[in-house]
């Protein structure tokens, strides 16, 4: 499975996100490859991606993708995170 | 835990006042530019970012991670730390209003990885959170963050 963290300059939100998310696939037993980038790479990107990770301010900046778009708002909140991913790859 | 953010962190601002968010990432760009981090440039950039992009630094409630991209007015990779007396507005649908604003800045994308790591750690601890932001001083809080490093 292909999973982007998406923020708007790939460094900072975008990167805390992909380490959370690692630590929840892991916990939930799924094998994914997660990559941060910012939102000019994964409207590319995210065509070839099962799942995109953003945030709410973000998410229609992504535009029309084939990829899930899950919205995360507390990006420190390994709860949330997990109960969406979980949702998602049911 | 791996890294000791007082030790990673050029400049802390405790109980700082700022009129709205614009003022509040200024505080952490000039305690970025105060480390010799960045240049006043890299200020204009997060704040750039935000009028693009939206508040979405906004990343958990209470918490903005101010950044730009890597750019010419980067000299180093760099923190700072500013909490805030009055929490101010950003405009996020559900993390507002904020309290504390770390700014951030990076040579390129990915040698700030383990320090994003030491600060998620710190911040996802509630315990940890509400120590750091009821610190009144600068050596407070590094004391704080130093004894959550040894733990």
């Amino acid at each position: 499975m292909k999973i982007f963290a998406v923020c708007g300059m790939g460094i900072g939100t975008s990167v805390l996100l992909k380490m959370n998310a690692e630590k929840v696939l892991t916990s939930l037993g799924i094998d994914a490859d997660v990559e941060a980038a910012d939102i000019g790479v994964a409207r590319g990107a995210a065509q070839a991606a099962d799942i995109v990770l953003t945030s709410d301010e973000l998410a229609p900046e992504i535009g029309d993708v084939p990829a899930r778009v899950i919205i995360i708002d507390n990006f420190f909140d390994l709860d949330e995170i997990t109960e969406k991913l979980t949702e998602a790859v049911q | 835990m791996a890294l000791n953010l007082a030790e990673e962190l050029s400049s802390i601002t405790t109980k700082a006042t700022a009129s709205d968010w614009r003022a509040a990432i200024r505080l952490a760009g000039d305690g970025l530019v105060a480390g010799g981090v960045t240049t006043d440039d890299y200020t204009d950039e997060m704040i750039a970012a935000v009028e693009e992009h939206g508040p979405y630094i906004v990343i958990a409630p209470g918490i903005a991670l101010a950044h730009a991209r890597p750019a010419e007015s980067v000299l180093k990779g760099g923190l700072s730390w500013v909490s805030l007396k009055t929490p101010v507005e950003f405009g996020h649908s559900s993390n507002d209003p904020v309290t504390l604003v770390i700014g951030l800045a990076a040579l390129n994308h990915t040698a700030h990885i383990e320090v994003l790591k030491a600060v998620a750690g710190v911040l996802s601890n509630k315990e940890a959170r509400a120590q750091l932001e009821a610190a009144t001083t600068d050596s407070e809080v590094r004391a704080i963050l130093s004894s959550l490093a040894t733990e």
